[in-house]
């Protein structure tokens, strides 16, 4: 998935090429009856897609976060202004919590789970035996279930059976730390959890960044003296612009939809509040205020437009340029 | 008295099936519907074979056991052809809203309170008054209200339910000398005495929520009364006031006692802590019996119930229901009926019961002989209560409990504070939008 907005680029740069070559006369002599109907169903099929699965339900999301309802016949429909999200940013306790849970996610992602990946993927970029290896291990997380990390995790963290009180040495004492349910520190617990999926993530991606930096470059500056830090400050890195676009667009997204391993460890209560996590208890299941839940998805997609907006206008003024 | 009845009655109905089943071998099918009305023990008056479906959230293992066979008796008595449609316990819960609206099973597992009420004044389920006029004599009037809806009309069939209280363990406290409290300074003072022993006196487990909400609606209960918890569950009070204040102020002096490691803790590490005697007691359903695999805890656990505080001494008791309801197409069928009305039979019940002896039965003349003293004990506690609440998440509206009073309760628990203006103003935007 993260591979193709670059992929993409590429690909349509590609095409732009080959459309100023070949396009005009193509399109005037060559575009049959048939042409056009495979055209319009090639157009039509994806705009159908994204309207059903994306904008028809953004649009509900918006509206009904406008409204009471219970969620059973829609004559219980019942209009309620901006009650919605002045109950969301007065009354609902966990909602700035919740906020600042995820402004602290995107900090810690940004600044440690993301060059964390980063320095893998350089180390293991090197020569070294049984790279593959090491890659897949730093890999298997992003890969694993939701039910199997919680496992994992609360095996580590569990207070009296966990790995790392035991480390410690306290475990099954009174001063063993209660990882998950001190809402102290809990969120940092989860946030190792995070790092552990993120970094492999960011690692792969870089990987491939790697690969793709032209070797002639490197061997140019150690000619004119660089040393191994100047060449990746000053060379590589800067090289691989794009995927570090990328990576700070998938960086800031996962810190807000950041949701699995908090959901794991309790629902996201006791302190490990995120948006995402406060969307699916007001949606989903017993608990359900549709309004409510409404207001809160649409609180977080215009959180989210903020960096996407920035993508794509980028994206776009260099196919432009 | 009524035992003997019913028993008798029961009697009746078997040898009624097994001469029904004879007299079908020799004298052809055409006479069974003759022989059927004049029978009185048959259950139903039509002897058409009824096909429906029926939707269990007994996933676990035991309860499904238990349910299968109840059904499978069930079609023993009537041939009646029963689909049942089995769905993991939790999704059941979560999507019940849509199961309802969409095509449900006719005949569906549900608990009663709030939800059994919303749902019917909603219109998603059938009412079973004619199943009542039948098992209406075998089960007490708190049943019965527990089984109806706001408009008088039953919806509900009971299966079993399960007391609330303190479980301990007996050779820990007869070691130490520990004596049950029946007035809540007593419990204090003897939280205070097993704190000097070095036990944590109060075991309590939080993380996943809702446990909490058994000591809040003790301490409710016990402090403003039965009819204040429902009245506060229902929102016709309001939280801010000083009777709900007052709950968290007594609980505070119950809080320094509680486990501490309650908000990282699931209900099973509690009772795990109890059958170790690290914690003194442990507020929850008698469902924690489950949790004690040796013979040995098992025999050794005990119960009392929550002391008195202020008013209507110990008479009520958290004692959740379980049990059937007919969906709305359900409501035409009368195999489903008559299977609600088949679990509102002794046979029934204990059909159930044979396979899953954690909760109690609650029909009245069921067969208790295969009780052990414990569950006698605890099928006293309820048999005596005057009311039966049925648990704050079930009696109050679901989203105030899992997105208002028991994340304020983690909180709380935590520093021993709440803000019940903001619990109101929550309470006040949930229970609009219904």
């Amino acid at each position: 998935m993260t591979a193709t907005p670059r992929g993409d680029v590429v690909a349509s740069a590609g095409a732009r090429e080959r459309s100023g070559r070949f396009g005009r006369r193509r399109r005037s002599a060559l575009l049959t009856r048939r042409d056009k109907i495979v055209l319009a169903v090639m157009v039509g099929i994806p705009t159908l897609i994204q309207l059903v699965f994306i904008w028809i339900p953004t649009l509900l999301s918006v509206g009904l976060s406008f409204v009471r309802w219970n969620g059973i016949a829609f004559s219980d429909i019942r209009p309620a202004g901006l009650s919605n999200y002045t109950y969301v940013f007065k009354d609902y306790p966990p909602f700035w919590p919740a906020l600042e849970h995820n402004v602290l996610w995107l900090v810690f992602l940004g600044v440690i789970a993301t060059p964390l990946g980063l320095l893998l993927a350089v180390l293991l970029d090197q020569p070294l035996r049984g790279s593959r290896i090491y890659q897949s291990i730093f890999f298997v997380p992003v890969m694993l279930s939701l039910a199997l990390i919680g496992i994992i995790w609360q095996l580590f963290y569990s207070q009296n059976a966990g790995l790392l009180n035991f480390l410690l040495g306290t475990a099954g004492t009174p001063r063993a730390v209660d990882w998950l349910g001190d809402s102290n520190v809990n969120i940092w617990a989860a946030l190792v959890a995070a790092t552990w999926r993120h970094a492999g993530y960011v690692m792969v991606l870089y990987l491939a960044g790697l690969k793709g930096v032209d070797p002639s470059l490197r061997e140019a500056a150690s000619i004119d003296g660089a040393n191994a830090r100047q060449v990746f400050f000053r060379i590589v890195f800067p090289v691989m612009r794009p995927i570090n676009i990328v990576i700070i667009v998938i960086t800031l997204i996962e810190s807000l939809r950041a949701f699995d391993v908090v959901y794991v460890i309790n629902r996201g209560t006791n302190g490990l509040e995120l948006i995402s996590a406060l969307v699916i208890q007001n949606l989903v299941g017993e608990g359900q205020v549709i309004g409510v839940g409404s207001a809160l998805a649409v609180i977080l997609l215009v959180i989210s437009l903020v960096p996407i907006i920035i993508y794509l206008s980028r994206t776009f003024k260099k196919d432009a340029a | 008295m009524p035992t003997e009845t019913v028993s008798a009655f029961r009697k009746i109905a078997n040898t009624t099936v097994d001469r029904r089943v004879l007299l079908a071998g020799a004298m052809g099918a055409a006479t069974i519907p003759l022989l059927a009305a004049c029978s009185t023990g048959g259950g139903s008056g039509t002897k058409k074979t009824e096909t429906f479906t029926f939707g269990s959230n007994a996933s676990d293992p035991v309860p499904k056991k238990a349910y299968a066979n109840m059904v499978s008796k069930f079609i023993t008595k009537t041939k009646d052809k029963v689909t049942t449609n089995t769905v993991d316990h939790n999704s059941f819960q979560n999507n019940i809203n849509t199961y309802l609206q969409g095509s449900p099973d006719d005949a569906f597992t549900w608990f009663s309170g709030y939800r059994m009420r919303y749902y019917a004044a909603k219109g998603l389920a059938a009412p079973i008054d004619d199943v009542w006029d039948k098992i209406g004599g075998s089960f007490s009037a708190g049943l019965k209200a527990a089984s109806t809806g706001d408009d008088g009309h039953q919806y509900f069939v009971p299966n079993y339910n399960y007391p609330w209280g303190f479980f301990y363990r007996k050779s820990l406290w007869a070691d130490k000398g520990y004596e049950i409290p029946t007035k809540f300074d007593d419990l204090v003072t003897l939280a205070k005495k097993m704190q000097a022993d070095g036990i944590i006196p109060i075991g309590f487990a939080d993380k996943d929520a809702w446990p909490a909400c058994g000591t809040f609606d003790y301490i409710n209960m016990r402090l403003n009364g039965y009819k204040f918890h429902l009245d506060l569950c229902a929102h016709k009070e309001s939280w801010d006031q000083p009777k709900v204040q007052k709950i968290f102020d007594t609980w505070k002096e119950l809080l320094p006692y509680q486990d501490p490691s309650a908000l990282g803790a699931t209900w099973q590490d509690a009772a795990t802590a109890l059958a170790a005697k690290k914690t003194g007691m442990y507020l929850l359903g008698s469902f924690v019996t489950q949790q004690f695999t040796d013979p040995a805890v098992l025999a050794d656990i005990d119960f009392f119930a929550f002391p008195e505080i202020a008013v209507e001494g110990q008479d009520a008791v958290e004692a959740p229901i379980d049990g059937l309801m007919l969906s709305k197409r359900g409501g035409q069928n009368q195999g489903a009926k008559d299977l609600l009305a088949f679990l509102g039979s002794p046979a029934g019940q204990e059909a159930y019961y044979a396979i899953d002896k954690s909760n109690l039965m609650t029909v009245k003349g069921a067969d208790t002989s295969g009780y052990s003293a414990f569950s006698k004990k605890l099928a006293g506690v309820i048999a005596d209560a005057k009311n039966i609440s049925q648990f704050f998440d079930r009696d109050a509206l679901p989203a105030m409990a899992s997105n208002v009073l028991e994340p304020a309760m983690q909180a709380f628990i935590k520093d021993g504070t709440v803000d019940i203006k903001n619990l109101e103003s929550q309470a006040k935007t949930l229970y609009a939008a219904q």
